[in-house]
């Protein structure tokens, strides 16, 4: 009860039955939280807090200005955090991850209040780590040969993400994520799975939503909403006169800002935790099917001593 | 059905700037705005004014007519599926187009009465059903501010039960996909462009400042016609 965040009505109807929470909660425990005991009482009192960029806030001019940063960062970011805080202090979702307040919050689309301010906290810290000064250029590797066998190649790859960035009406987000062996259909799982079912996928989504809700692993994102781009494409720096001030913007941080670092390396961390759940299903099967294995043992047994002595089957 | 509200005038009776016929279709154009960029200070800057009129509303504009050009050859050729895959484009476009127009007319600057309280049945109606023009502020302010991402917060009019209605819609959904009875009387654009450059993420001060400029005369002429 008091180190363990105490099973949840609404966390066991919302949670999946899958594998992924556990092994996920465990990578981002540590990096966001702090929790604290009050005193006597087995209260615990976490609190989520607003993690800086990888590099300083002036770090991305010009493509990205400081003034840019400290508003995004630094009021709308940091909002989303003492929000979340002050709605969840005292309710069940207190002490439990980001990733499991998201996924409860979300309800299945029926959005409880301390949704959107979760997932906001997510999506930022997931977009200033998909930055880096002096970013853009190629990604290499298993990445990039993942990229090359899922879309064809790099650039049509660029094509699609940034087609998906400038038609997201509204608020939104545009992802590359990583999609396990899963078919497209709510809880089925793929009863042949096979390496080719694991692909790159790139995803739009409204306002907060992000694709862990999709069950996949977000590697690469992009923030369209207004906010993110508002300031450096209206006033000095880009065509003031361009019809369309998000495709620049997009492009900008195609070409200027993507880490494909830190993408290959959620990557890597995306393909160990499918493994790791593969595996944990593997283990739970067998723990079952041997689980059934000692009735028809003491069935047999049954029959055999309760019978004429002869070894007949019963059927 | 829908659509046809759209792109005819006459339903809408909103003067929306409507021109060329291209193949016998109508496409729609850039309506003036009554004042200048800049009138409408402090309340909204005169950057924003323009940005919003020229970049913005110009750009659905565009898009919209090329939406409605797609829709006609696809209806010309019956392609079904290009016809139903162009109704987010049309919805949200000419959402933009319908939206903004009404924007503009319920914004006026202060010394062509920006601000000045209905006079009228429509203050009536409002005292009736908010308590006071207070109340009613305060409630499009808080609903205003709740909208997550973009969106609009609205007076409107159920103009079959004669009830005046406080409304939000998403993106650039026009206050009919909330009910067909209701009219907007009032909108308030919280996209993020409306009010960026100068409230930056205080979007609560925007909605604060915007009544200063807020025609009620256009507001209360609506109403009228509806509840006669």
């Amino acid at each position: 009860m008091l180190a363990t965040p105490a099973p949840v009505s609404l966390a066991s109807a919302l949670l999946p039955a899958q594998g992924w929470k556990s092994s996920r909660s465990l990578l981002w425990r540590g990096k966001r939280r702090t929790c604290s005991r009050k005193g006597n009482s087995s209260l615990i009192i976490a609190k989520f807090e607003l993690k800086p960029p990888p590099y300083p806030l002036s770090a991305l001019e010009p493509h990205m200005s400081r003034e840019t940063l400290e508003y995004h960062w630094g009021k709308h970011h940091r909002g989303y955090v003492d929000n979340l805080n002050r709605q969840i202090v005292g309710t069940e979702l207190d002490g439990m991850t980001l990733e499991d307040i998201i996924t409860i919050t979300y309800n299945k689309g029926d959005l409880l209040p301390a949704f959107n301010n979760a997932a906001q906290v997510w999506n930022h810290t997931s977009f200033w780590e998909s930055m880096k000064p002096g970013g853009g250029g190629e990604p290499s590797g298993d990445l990039l040969e993942l990229i090359k066998r899922d879309f064809g190649s790099f650039e049509r790859f660029v094509e699609e993400f940034k087609l998906a960035a400038s038609t997201q009406f509204g608020s939104g987000w545009a992802w590359l994520a990583y999609k396990a062996n899963r078919l497209d259909v709510g809880n089925a799982v793929n009863p042949r799975p096979s390496e080719e079912d694991k692909k790159l996928v790139v995803v739009k989504s409204p306002n907060a939503i992000n694709p862990l809700l999709w069950d996949c692993n977000p590697l690469l994102t992009i923030d369209v909403w207004e906010h993110a781009y508002y300031l450096d494409f209206q006033l000095n720096h880009y065509c003031f006169f361009s019809q369309n001030h998000r495709p620049d913007y997009i492009s900008i941080f195609m070409e200027k800002l993507v880490s494909w670092e830190a993408v290959s390396s959620r990557l890597e961390m995306a393909k160990a935790q499918v493994a790791n759940r593969e595996r944990e299903e593997e283990r739970r099967k067998r723990a079952e099917e041997e689980e059934q294995m000692p009735y028809s043992e003491a069935v047999k047994m049954y029959l055999e001593s309760d019978g004429d002595g002869d070894d007949s089957e019963a059927e | 059905m829908a659509l046809r509200t759209l792109i005819t005038r006459k339903s809408l009776g909103l003067g929306l700037g409507v021109s060329q016929s291209v193949r016998g279709l109508q496409t729609v154009s850039l309506p003036d705005l009554p004042y200048d960029y800049g009138a409408l200070e402090p309340a909204i800057s005169g950057e924003i004014m323009k940005l919003h009129h020229q970049k913005h509303h110009q750009t659905y504009i565009t898009n919209y007519n090329k939406a409605l050009e797609q829709l006609h050859e696809a209806m010309e050729k019956g392609d079904s599926s290009t016809v139903v895959k162009l109704q987010g484009a049309i919805k949200f476009n000419g959402g933009g187009h319908v939206n903004h127009s009404i924007f503009w007319k319920n914004l006026t600057p202060v010394h062509e009465g920006g601000g000045e309280p209905p006079k009228g049945s429509l203050g009536w109606a409002i005292d009736t059903h908010f308590g006071s023009m207070e109340a009613l502020v305060a409630k499009i302010n808080s609903e205003g501010a709740a909208v997550q991402g973009s969106g609009w917060v609205w007076l409107g009019l159920d103009k079959d039960l004669k009830k005046l209605v406080v409304e939000t819609t998403a993106n650039q959904d026009p206050l009919v996909t909330k009910g067909p009875n209701l009219v907007p009387l009032l909108g308030i654009d919280v996209w993020e462009h409306a009010y960026y450059l100068q409230y930056k993420n205080v979007r609560p001060d925007y909605l604060k400042n915007v009544w200063k400029v807020i025609d009620w005369k256009y507001a209360s002429e609506v109403y009228e016609k509806e509840c006669p």
